[in-house]
């Protein structure tokens, strides 16, 4: 055996690994995986079934007599063929995930924990109301807390995530304006919005026109003013925007938008860098969308499931969606459904979903602000709002920071592609993230700056990530600046390279085919 | 706090370096007057996991759990038994922490999968493609009407009375402030559908005809006849099914014609949960992708040449389109697909239909031996693992006096149509894989008693 006797660790040589090729086209722990339609087979079963009894179909003739071209995989094979995949995911798990606006903390695993408990995770929507007790509990317990938390009249607890909320706060301002007996057919949105807002407005009906910005970054009072009137059935508006500032007058644009006659829904979005610290009740806003899982920690799970609570005020509460939890005089919990609306909620806009809302992140969200209570969620924003303007204040110099000069940020550091490099991108910065380990931020939103790139650390960061991740954004961008080549084939450490997304879009792929069938549909 | 790293020292030369006296400093752009003075009211401090999970301990025991009592409760969420591998998987934190996958280079696992799980829901469902998933089957439901009323340049849909009435709840919400018709009905207790009602409303206003499949009181009817006279008047036929495991054992909605087939993923995989989060399932013809709400997650190469999935014509999308965008939706529900998939490729096509025919084995068992109480009266004709009866009473009442047996015996008609005095003496009842001979046995004297 030879022993290496200077006890340093050996030349590895001066090939870069990535030349050196492999059999299987792995890369040791980084490995490729093939589709299930690839590996497994319709004749391949992971679950055993008990043989059925043998009695007279009842399918009215519709009995299947076609294959349906689903493969299964063994139990130990669908756990690797998973595993594997999961391990070409960055995660908040893994890293530091600064996507702004998205809010991507820690998700505790308690939370994880409570909603698998089998009172709340195995039971029925339709089951009888005195069976589900416990589980209405939960639903109005939250309630409570959020409508404390906002300074607001009530809460819808149905819609099933952001944009649904929005939904919800729009059909309830449409509904308001109905009993009032008045056709307001537009609704007025800042440029900086997300895309959700006029998306939203236009789902419902109403034709969308933006206000512009000032200098600084915030809604321009005196043109919203000017376009108020009595076709505007309301404003939307993001607080704190999504270019990371408090609007300072969001009190003031509430009265004008009130005094025109008009609503003010605002995007909760970006609730995280005020909760416990401002309530949006006391700035006059009458709906506003929370997102659990982005303040309250629900998991984003790679997409969803979210959930989209919508707190109203006193003006808008009475068109809230059904069904909804009340709580009784004799102590008892009710749902209440389309069977007691009239009587309890006669001028509900009606059901905008199945059951009763994500119960599944309910409990979840309850458990997190349980767990916070008011002095732990008071100190959320304050660590949030302190984490991104640390990232602000070191990076100013390297990025541009268009607003910066306009005083400190909320929760979120809005940085601009000016002073790269000819040829250089807001892109390529993202993908030389991806190489130092880091998810990039969110990039080119807003759109009212250009080539955006906008970091949300969030609170549950230590420092010594941030300190990571400063070091690391100041190196990329820096290579950005001087026009570092190898920066523009970056990431060259991921499971993919740049992906081809003009290819995609041009030839949508968007279901697998046996070989022969997709060269036929060529 | 336990979910907080910064520590006062930190906080102090944090606030250092930003040039800051204090915290306060950073929240200067807040008006005073919008400033909370204080905690917020009537919410204790904080707490240990101990403490809140004591706290939902008593909570959840005040509820009766599917799998502690004779369940046959259905109606648009089903109880299977879902694999412990699957509950194991989504809990891993490179599925569950991760967002949506913006930046593919690092969320092929996420992107890989809804490429499987499209697949999977295209082929279940007879269609040429599916999308990324909607929030549940209702809203899945309207988009669907939505997007026929796109295609078609219509107003008026044509709903089947045996849509799950939450269902039509949601679309006649929807429709009333878009301005679209909804031609709709109430069921009646009969043993055939209202297809010659539907036939009979097609006309050359429809946008489309929306059929559930098997429908509310778990009917099954062939969809042919309708997506003809649909088709034959420029109409798409929307197909709805609320219990996917259905189609291990029946035809599927596209192969009769259907041209969009919208679904509750809910029943593989993903669990009762007390109505949410569940997963919707959007599936249609590959001439209407480009109408389609909903991510989309699509097959390239990357730099090198090597295969790679990402998301995909996103100019359908709010984020690019905004108010010119298919649908307002953005976040769905990711982590649900991902349940339902894994499930359906542990069973793949061999154990979705055992699961199937042992599904349908128990439901005719069921209602055999239902149906033999005095007072009661088998509705249907055909039916999968669910059917209607007619008590000799009214059924909220006999439901509740189940549950106070410890029997949770199905969803009276009278909860789903409170207005509908006609359809209160009809009880739905769902039979899966999860009910015993003991079960049945323990409902039939049940029901024998209530309605003695």
């Amino acid at each position: 055996m030879t022993i290496n006797q200077s006890g340093w660790r050996p030349e590895m040589g001066a090939n870069s690994d990535s030349d050196v090729a492999t059999y299987t086209g792995n890369r040791a722990l980084m490995l490729e995986e093939a589709l299930i339609f690839e590996i497994g087979t319709t004749d391949t079963t992971g679950v055993d079934i008990a043989p059925a009894p043998k009695v007279a179909s009842r399918l009215g003739g519709l009995g299947r007599n076609t294959g349906i071209g689903l493969p299964g995989l063994s139990e130990p094979e669908t756990v690797r063929h998973y595993t594997r995949l999961s391990r070409q995911n960055y995660a908040i798990d893994l890293g530091l995930f600064p996507l702004g606006s998205c809010t991507m903390k820690h998700n505790p695993r308690l939370n994880e924990k409570v909603a698998r408990m089998a009172g709340f995770a195995d039971v029925h929507p339709l089951q009888p109301q005195e069976t589900v007790q416990g589980a209405l509990a939960v639903i109005q317990e939250l309630a409570v807390w959020l409508i404390e938390l906002t300074g607001m009249y009530g809460v819808a607890m149905a819609p099933k995530a952001g944009a649904h909320g929005e939904l919800c706060g729009i059909l309830c301002i449409k509904a308001a304006l109905e009993a009032r007996g008045e056709d307001r057919p537009v609704i007025l949105v800042p440029e900086s919005a997300h895309g959700t807002n006029p998306a939203t407005a236009a789902f419902a009906g109403f034709r969308v026109e933006n206000i512009p910005a000032t200098a600084e970054g915030r809604v321009d009072l005196a043109a919203l003013k000017a376009r108020l009137g009595p076709d505007v059935a309301g404003v939307m508006i993001t607080n704190p925007n999504t270019c990371g500032l408090f609007e300072r007058d969001m009190k003031a644009i509430s009265d004008a938008v009130h005094a025109a006659g008009g609503y003010v829904y605002c995007d909760g979005a970006n609730f995280n860098a005020i909760v416990g610290r401002v309530r949006p009740g006391d700035l006059g806003i009458d709906a506003m969308h929370i997102n659990l899982h982005k303040t309250f920690s629900t998991p984003h799970g790679g997409g969803g499931p979210g959930s989209g609570p919508v707190v109203l005020s006193e003006a808008l509460a009475p068109f809230g969606p059904i069904p909804f939890v009340s709580l009784m005089k004799d102590g008892t919990y009710k749902l209440v459904e389309e069977e007691s609306a009239g009587e309890l909620h006669p001028q509900t806009f009606g059901r905008m979903a199945a059951f009763h809302g994500q119960m599944g992140m309910f409990t979840r969200a309850l458990s997190y602000i349980l767990s916070h209570g008011a002095d732990g969620l008071r100190q959320v924003a304050e660590d949030a709002v302190l984490n991104a303007n640390y990232i602000l204040r070191s990076l100013e110099d390297v990025l541009e920071a268009p607003f910066a000069a306009s005083g400190p940020c909320m929760h979120e550091a809005l940085f601009s592609d000016n002073g790269l490099a000819e040829g250089f991108s807001t892109l390529d910065i993202a993908k030389g993230l991806i190489d130092e380990g880091f998810h990039p931020m969110t990039v080119y939103f807003p759109l009212v700056v250009h080539g955006a790139m906008l970091v949300e650390p969030t609170e549950t960061e230590s420092k010594a990530t941030l300190d990571q991740f400063i070091g690391a954004l100041r190196s990329v961008a820096r290579r950005a600046r001087q026009g570092d080549a190898a920066l523009k084939s970056a990431p060259h450490f991921a499971p993919r390279h740049r992906l081809d997304e003009t290819l995609a879009a041009r030839k949508p792929v968007l279901v697998w085919k046996e070989a022969e069938l997709a060269q036929a549909a060529e | 706090m336990r979910y907080l790293p910064l520590t006062d020292t930190d906080r102090h030369s944090m606030l250092a370096t930003i040039g800051a006296k204090s915290i306060d400093d950073l929240f200067v752009d807040v008006p005073a007057e919008a400033r909370l003075p204080g905690p917020i009211a009537g919410l204790p401090n904080h707490a240990s996991e101990m403490a809140v999970e004591r706290h939902f301990s008593n909570l959840a025991r005040q509820n009766m759990a599917a799998s502690h009592h004779p369940f046959f409760l259905g109606a648009g969420a089903y109880k299977h038994h879902v694999p412990a591998t699957v509950d194991h998987i989504i809990q891993r934190g490179e599925f569950l922490t991760a967002y949506t996958p913006y930046q593919p280079e690092i969320a092929q696992g996420t992107l890989q999968m809804l490429f499987e799980f499209q697949t999977q829901v295209a082929r279940l469902f007879g269609c040429d493609v599916a999308n990324a998933s909607m929030y549940d089957g209702s809203t899945a439901c309207w988009e669907a009407i939505s997007m026929a009323g796109r295609v078609t340049k219509r107003k008026k849909a044509v709903l089947s009375s045996g849509l799950h009435p939450h269902y039509v709840s949601v679309a006649k919400t929807m429709a009333h402030f878009t301005g679209d018709t909804l031609d709709t009905a109430l069921p009646s207790l009969a043993a055939v559908t209202d297809a010659d009602r539907l036939l009979a409303a097609i006309d050359d206003e429809t946008s489309c005809v929306v059929v559930q499949y098997p429908d509310i009181l778990g009917r099954i009817a062939d969809l042919g006849e309708i997506a003809a006279k649909a088709h034959a008047h420029g109409a798409l036929l929307i197909a709805v099914v609320t219990e996917p495991v259905a189609l291990g054992a029946i035809r599927s909605p596209g192969e009769m014609g259907a041209d969009i087939v919208v679904g509750e993923g809910q029943s593989i995989g993903v669990g009762l949960q007390f109505g949410g989060p569940y997963v919707g399932l959007f599936a249609c013809k590959e001439k209407f992708v480009r109408q389609m709400p909903g991510r989309l997650c699509g097959e390239t190469v990357d730099a090198t040449g090597k295969r790679g999935f990402v998301l995909t014509l996103s100019t359908r999308e709010q984020h690019i389109r905004r108010e010119k965008a298919t649908s307002n939706i953005c976040t769905n529900a990711g982590l649900c697909a991902l349940a339902f998939s894994i499930h359906m490729t542990l069973l793949g096509e061999r154990g979705l239909r055992d699961l199937a025919t042992l599904n349908h084995a128990n439901a005719v068992r069921a209602a055999e031996r239902l149906s033999a109480v005095p007072g009661v009266t088998l509705l249907n004709d055909s039916f999968f693992n669910e059917f209607t009866l007619k008590l000799s009473k009214p059924a909220r009442p006999v439901v509740h006096a189940l549950a106070a047996q410890g029997i949770l015996g199905g969803v009276s008609l009278g909860r789903l149509f409170p207005d509908a005095s006609e359809l209160e003496n009809g009880l739905v009842i769902a039979v899966t894989e999860t009910v015993t001979e003991d079960d049945i046995e323990a409902l039939a004297a049940a029901l024998q008693e209530a309605l003695a």
